[in-house]
């Protein structure tokens, strides 16, 4: 027994450093709620629901915000996603490896960037692209329809979305061409094998089979989507009170994570205060919500694959 | 294709707009005099300080779940561990702003940004350490064993040097993660123009200094903020690139 208690001292010790992941968690959980009581004890539902968030009557309602945050996830999901299965198909099926090392690379430096530096490039570059070849144009020939109404400015709904597409390429192509490479290549063959085209194995079995698996990948962009802070908070505007409620894209916004980063420290009392973390604890059950999800999706397809290499 | 035009479109501006700002006057002067100097100080103490925190834990962590993680306990801990990586990062950023900021220190200081951070590192650690070590096949450890070396010794002294390669790759990946996190030090550092005054003042540091540089209207800030984006741009991709040419010479030699 003696000899045991070195292993088992160790394992003890490591088992409580390992709980850090609990720790972090439940402490962020912990700090954001006690300190957010008194708003939304003030407020109750109305915290959620409410359009107002008026420093000078001291009323806080975050719906402007979580709205502009699902808008600016959504419309980076309508770019990104595409264009990231495109990716994750063409590196898995088609590319020949000389293409496929440097361009997966590629691909994995975008993650690299730091978001501050997306943002600044999308404030001074990617803002006038939007503007002059997206904007304009479809402000001019679809204006009537509401959500092109708007003076275009560029620093608005629409451009956050953009530049969140862009950086949640790297997470979803990533985890989508695990899920691809993770279809068993039986499958494949027995596609082939009954004269189905390249393109027909790809289309129906293929992204078929990992579904589930593709769904969670695009869940995680999700979640990418409505954390990111500075890149969001350098492009959307900014707009504050009543202007920050959506109605069109083409109009400054405010997201959850801006919203924090612009305000925080402009609060003047503590109720203010309480209300940005407030916002804070919104978005952290935002965020546990789509990362559980995607957690669950992804596993279940990797855990296919285990089972199919044994 | 398309998805590489942001990318090339990235580098081609902040190499453009901001190598001429670039000069040794640039780099070591403080926020006064024009320079990002304290910026750059800043990041290191930052990157330094997390380092200290947060890798340990981070890889004892990590030696746990591919070690000892077929139970339940591990389980759940894994779960979690992939659930916090995606944190949003405001989020620790606030938490870390009520505990030290308000609370243990009592105003801004190195060290709240330092816990906010290995908030992000310690997951992003842990993850890669467990896989890199799930890497060194299992006749290894039976090996040591059967030589009578104790569980945890054969850990120490033969998994964990099997797997130092993954873990060194790891770990410089999360540091660069870590260099360009920008919305957690915002609430916790607030940013300054001077060099590191103690562990009770602000303090600035790159990508902090480009977030409120880009704010500012006069185009020389503006100039300035894009000089700050070169350098980090330039860390970050020393760090990316260099990890994966080290670890595509390892993978040949494993093929030997």
């Amino acid at each position: 027994m003696r000899k045991l208690n070195g292993d088992n001292t160790f394992k003890v010790i490591l088992g409580i450093i390992a709980a850090s992941a609990a720790i972090i968690l439940i402490v962020n959980a912990y700090v954001l709620i006690s300190g957010s009581t008194t708003a939304i004890g003030k407020f109750g539902f109305d915290f959620f629901a409410g359009k107002s968030w008026n420093p000078v009557t001291q009323t806080f309602g975050v719906l402007p915000y979580v709205l502009g945050t699902l808008i600016t996830a959504g419309i980076a999901l309508l770019i990104g996603v595409p264009l990231s299965l495109g990716i994750a198909i063409f590196l898995v099926e088609m590319s020949p490896k000389a293409v496929r090392v440097p361009f997966s690379y590629l691909v994995e430096l975008l993650a690299a960037v730091p978001s501050v530096i997306y943002g600044l490039w999308g404030l001074f570059v990617l803002r006038f692209w939007v503007l002059d070849f997206v904007e304009k144009p479809l402000h001019a020939y679809l204006g009537w329809i509401p959500i092109f109404s708007g003076a275009p400015f560029g620093l608005d709904f629409f451009t956050a979305g953009i530049i969140l597409s862009i950086m949640i390429i790297p997470t979803v192509a990533s985890v989508t061409r695990e899920v691809i490479s993770a279809v068993p290549s039986t499958i494949r063959e027995a596609a082939y094998s009954i004269g189905a085209t390249k393109w027909e194995v790809i289309r129906h079995w293929v992204l078929s089979y990992g579904r589930s698996g593709i769904f969670g990948a695009v869940i995680l962009g999700l979640g990418r989507a409505v954390g990111e802070t500075m890149a969001v908070t350098m492009v959307i505007g900014n707009a504050i009170g009543p202007n920050a409620m959506p109605t069109s894209l083409f109009q400054p916004g405010q997201t959850l994570p801006s919203l924090i980063a612009n305000g925080f420290f402009d609060s003047q009392t503590a109720l203010e205060s309480a209300a940005y973390i407030g916002a804070g604890l919104v978005l952290l059950i935002i965020s546990l919500i789509i990362n559980i999800l995607a957690h669950v999706m992804v596993t279940r397809v990797l855990k296919v694959k285990g089972g199919a290499v044994e | 294709m398309v998805a590489l035009i942001p990318l090339l479109s990235i580098l081609y501006e902040v190499i453009t707009r901001g190598a001429p700002v670039l000069n040794l006057h640039f780099l070591t002067a403080n926020g006064l005099q024009g320079g990002i100097g304290h910026a750059i100080q800043g990041s290191f103490i930052l990157i330094g300080l997390t380092s200290l925190i947060g890798i340990p834990i981070g890889i004892l962590s990590g030696v746990y779940l591919s070690e000892f993680g077929n139970n339940k306990y591990a389980t759940w801990m894994r779960t979690i561990n992939d659930i916090i990586t995606e944190f949003p990062s405001i989020i620790v950023g606030i938490t870390a702003y009520i505990i030290v900021v308000i609370g243990l220190v009592g105003s801004f200081s190195p060290f709240a940004g330092a816990i906010a951070l290995s908030f992000i590192l310690i997951p992003i650690v842990a993850r890669t350490t467990e896989e890199s070590m799930k890497l060194v096949p299992n006749s290894v450890r039976e090996a040591s064993m059967a030589l009578g070396i104790h569980r945890w010794r054969t850990i120490i002294s033969i998994v964990v040097p099997s797997a130092k390669g993954g873990l060194v790759t790891g770990t410089l990946l999360a540091i660069a993660r870590i260099a360009g996190e920008t919305a957690p030090i915002l609430l916790t550092v607030l940013g300054s123009s001077f060099f590191f005054q103690g562990f009770n003042s602000p303090m600035d540091a790159l990508p902090l200094r480009i977030f409120l540089d880009s704010r500012q209207p006069s185009a020389e800030i503006q100039a300035s903020a894009w000089g700050a984006s070169l350098v980090l741009i330039l860390i970050v991709l020393a760090l990316n690139i260099g990890v994966r040419l080290a670890s595509r010479g390892r993978g040949l030699f494993s093929k030997r």
